[in-house]
């Protein structure tokens, strides 16, 4: 009876969608007061029912309903209860239900503060949100109906995919949906300002800290599955460039690029139509993404099965939102106001190039994903494109985005004499560059990507710490949550650098053949099998090492490296032992038994890995902080537009 | 400045239409249950002609003609390639009935990734050939991983299938295409 409702409830946020669409659209175009305030009953409805929804899906894991496909498919009686919760979103049908709720979510958060935005605006914005909320919604009820019903129902279900059970992917999906759908708040005022017919510098101040929100999320979405995928693959890296790894990493980038433009555009009101377009290529590149991972065109790449129905539904989808937000662009767009001159040497000069440096590496992602669909379609022959081609031109991109970002802060909107955040930062590059030749002579190995690395996370530490700085000694300026936030983001890519560049260089990695009692040494580090143990776990049987490791002769930690079997299907899955350090993590996986009682065992010593997750988790912090700065929620509705522009005050 | 615009709208106009035009296709080809309907022109044909090295062995390599007199199946597969990861269970399964040669091929891997993926997950292969710079590939056709190639005594191609092999496809296709070829059960 349950899962019955459930599908009703799906239902009728459907039909609470088409009301929030249609009703405030139309009441906004022909000044309806009475139909644009169906838009906040009609989201709080529809977050109601998505919750409900869940709940009743939930439910059915939680009490093991195998009369429900979807829960037979992917739980079965012996999968642990914090399992059965996060089994939920497992696969394709549950996990679009997270992702509706998700929009349920964020379409609430905006009904509820977007009191201060004029009656229309907010019409129009809730109305784009409920189109986009039709659209996923119909998907879900008419081709992922995850309240189907198996009857006769099977005694037994199948099991959560093992890669799954595992509790760094509790939270991975559900981030990186939020931030994801997140995008479509700049969408909706995106569309919203290209129907008034005007950008005016409000409508980026009320974007702005969603922008940098759901940025934020998706920052510490995919920072979680670069972690699990080091510690659950057992591969010990951090970054394939999977098609998947792709489809979230093209908005992060276009998001990065967006939130820098839209503060550009807000308090200069240059390139204003850029960061409309902006604002839907990245909600376009979310909806790509989900496309890519549900419709089965990239096959062979990962879990969700193909369809080919539902595969024809999102793509019709996902051209009539960017179809539809395009023409609207391209129809608009030219009457849009011109922001103010600016000269070469001026921050507007540098942000044009962020984004031109992070778009040009979003095309790059997108080109290198979908070429081999493009090489099939045109007859090219097959081909398939790695790490190398995505490794060499993210460097050529962003090396130099590395060298500008302490830069930026430093010069001022307009005009700037070139020689002035050069002369400032001059020393600081100095710095950098002499602690990298340190770094050079003292490195144990790969002096000199050690030296880049060194120098590179320098140059951008120190380059933001210089800007922090000088703001805090001018007296009477305040330091603002924006500017807090924009300083811990910028931090955070020297941290993340420090990882990236120094776990590159410093990594080492042996194979070793050990029996117990054996010992390996890897610089400083000993590793030591003391013993291998056959251990029943809930629903899987593993082998699991006891792994003694010292560092300098000083026992340091006990590592547990499992190779599980599970007990349906008979996946084998590696857990390696990991003992976490600032400075290097000590990284043991089990391999294969050698016969007589040895094994097969991979061991690794990571300098500095932690500080790439480190980085990530302080550039979403310095997302989620600016985002906190009062001044976006300042003007009130019933003040008068300040010309785009106007306010250049808080440099 | 009109002409920028213009232009600017037809960029955009252009690269919209070239990716829903792209993905269209890519839904359309993915609507066929399996890929590779589009017969491949290897199937009747004789196997191409290679001489690989071998990955447990460096420095033997084995020529096609060794392999002919039994039939065997070609299993393309990488270290970096998840669906292989999907697929090797039954794999697994099928070369543990001993009822025909599993050959793996190891393509545009490195050679301590695919030790170490066979040592993770079991080696269910009877002789793993190597192809890192993918050259040998070109004459199979290969354009993806995993991908299969069922070869007969002769050196005959008889079945091909891409993507990872699951119960589904061994059952409906691969075990059929076997008794077809009268490999003894």
């Amino acid at each position: 009876m349950l899962p019955e409702l459930g599908q009703a409830a799906l239902l009728l946020a459907l039909v609470a969608a088409l009301l929030q669409a249609l009703l405030p659209l139309a009441g906004a175009a022909g000044g309806r007061a009475s139909w644009m305030a169906v838009a906040r009953p009609a989201a709080y409805a529809q977050l109601a029912l998505l919750l409900f929804a869940y709940a009743v899906l939930t439910l059915a894991f939680v009490q093991q309903d195998f009369s429900v496909k979807y829960v037979a498919d992917n739980s079965n009686s012996l999968l642990p209860m914090v399992y059965r919760f996060t089994a939920v979103w497992g696969a394709h049908e549950g996990s679009m239900l997270l992702w509706v709720l998700m929009l349920a979510v964020w379409n609430a958060a905006v009904a509820l503060w977007s009191r201060r935005l004029p009656e229309v605006v907010m019409a129009r914005v809730l109305g784009v949100i409920g189109l986009v909320a039709i659209g996923f919604l119909s998907f879900l009820a008419f081709t992922s109906n995850p309240f189907l019903r198996l009857l006769p129902a099977p005694l037994e279900g199948h099991d959560l995919n093992p890669l799954l059970q595992d509790p760094g992917m509790i939270v991975h999906p559900p981030m990186l949906y939020v931030g994801y759908i997140g995008f479509v708040v700049p969408f909706a005022f995106a569309i919203a300002a290209l129907l008034e017919g005007q950008v005016d510098a409000r409508w980026l101040r009320w974007a702005r800290p969603w922008t940098n929100v759901a940025w934020g999320f998706l920052t510490l979405g995919i920072m979680l599955g670069s972690w699990w995928a080091y510690y659950e693959l057992g591969w010990g890296g951090w970054w394939f460039w999977d098609p998947v790894e792709n489809a979230s990493f093209m908005p992060w980038l276009a998001g990065a690029a967006l939130i820098h433009s839209q503060a550009a555009t807000e308090k200069r009101g240059s390139f204003g139509g850029w960061t409309l377009l902006l604002a839907i290529a990245t909600f376009s590149l979310s909806l790509l993404g989900a496309f890519l991972v549900r419709s089965g065109v990239l096959t062979s790449v990962h879990s969700f099965a193909a369809d080919p129905g539902r595969g024809l539904f999102i793509l019709a989808f996902l051209a009539a939102v960017i179809g539809g937000a395009l023409a609207l662009y391209v129809l608009r767009a030219p009457g849009l106001p011109q922001g103010r001159p600016f000269a070469a040497a001026s921050r507007e000069t540098l942000l044009l190039v962020n984004n031109l440096l992070l778009t040009a590496a979003c095309a790059m992602v997108l080109l290198g994903t979908l070429y081999p669909l493009l090489a099939d379609a045109l007859a090219l022959g097959k081909v398939s494109v790695g790490p190398p081609y995505f490794g060499t031109l993210f460097i050529v991109l962003m090396a130099p985005l590395v060298l500008l970002v302490p830069l930026g802060p430093l010069t001022r909107w307009q005009q700037e004499q070139a020689s002035r955040p050069l002369a400032l930062l001059l020393p600081w590059l100095g710095l950098a560059l002499a602690l990298g030749a340190v770094g050079y002579f003292m490195a144990p190995q790969g002096p000199l990507k050690t030296a880049v690395g060194v120098s590179a996370a320098l140059w951008v530490g120190l380059g933001t710490a210089r800007f922090a700085w000088s703001r805090l000694r001018a007296s009477g300026r305040a330091f603002t949550p924006e500017m807090l936030g924009m300083v811990l983001g910028h931090a955070g890519i020297a941290v993340f650098l420090v990882g990236a560049l120094l776990v590159e260089a410093q990594h080492v990695q042996r194979e070793v053949a050990m029996s117990p009692g054996d010992s390996a040494r890897i610089g400083r580090y000993e590793f030591r099998l003391e013993g291998v143990e056959r251990v029943q776990g809930p629903n899987y049987v593993a082998d699991r090492g006891l792994v003694q490791v010292f560092r300098d002769d000083r026992p340091l930690a006990l590592l547990h490296p499992e190779k599980r079997a599970y007990a349906s299907g008979g996946q084998i899955m590696t857990d390696a032992g990991i003992h976490a350090g600032v400075f290097a993590d000590a990284f043991a996986a089990l391999g294969e038994p050698l016969g007589n009682g040895a094994w097969a065992v991979r061991l690794q010593v990571k300098p500095f890995v932690r500080w790439i997750w480190a980085g990530a988790l302080l550039m979403a912090l310095g997302g989620f902080v600016t985002a906190t700065d009062r001044r976006f929620r300042r003007v009130s509705a019933n003040s008068p537009a300040p010309r785009a522009g106007a306010r250049g005050g808080t440099d | 400045m009109a002409g920028n615009r213009h232009l600017a709208s037809a960029v955009i106009a252009a690269v919209f239409l070239g990716l829903v035009g792209l993905l269209l296709y890519g839904v359309l080809v993915s609507d066929r249950s399996d890929r590779d309907v589009l017969p491949s022109p290897l199937i009747g044909k004789p196997a191409p002609e290679f001489s690989l090295p071998v990955l447990h062995e460096p420095g033997r390599l084995v020529d096609s003609r060794e392999l002919l007199g039994q039939p065997y199946l070609l299993n393309v597969w990488g270290s970096w390639c998840p669906g292989c990861r999907v697929e090797h269970p039954v794999i697994t399964r099928l070369a543990e009935t001993k009822r025909i040669r599993v050959v793996g091929y190891n393509w545009k891997d490195e050679h301590a990734d695919a030790m170490r993926w066979l040592e993770q997950f079991g080696n269910p292969y009877w002789l793993v050939l190597v192809d890192y710079d993918g050259r040998k590939a070109i004459d199979w056709g290969i354009y993806g991983a995993p991908e299969t190639f069922l070869v007969d005594a002769q050196g005959i191609v008889r079945w091909k299938h891409v993507g990872p092999i699951d119960e589904a496809v061994l059952e409906r296709d691969l075990l059929p295409a076997l008794d077809a070829i009268g490999v003894p059960r």
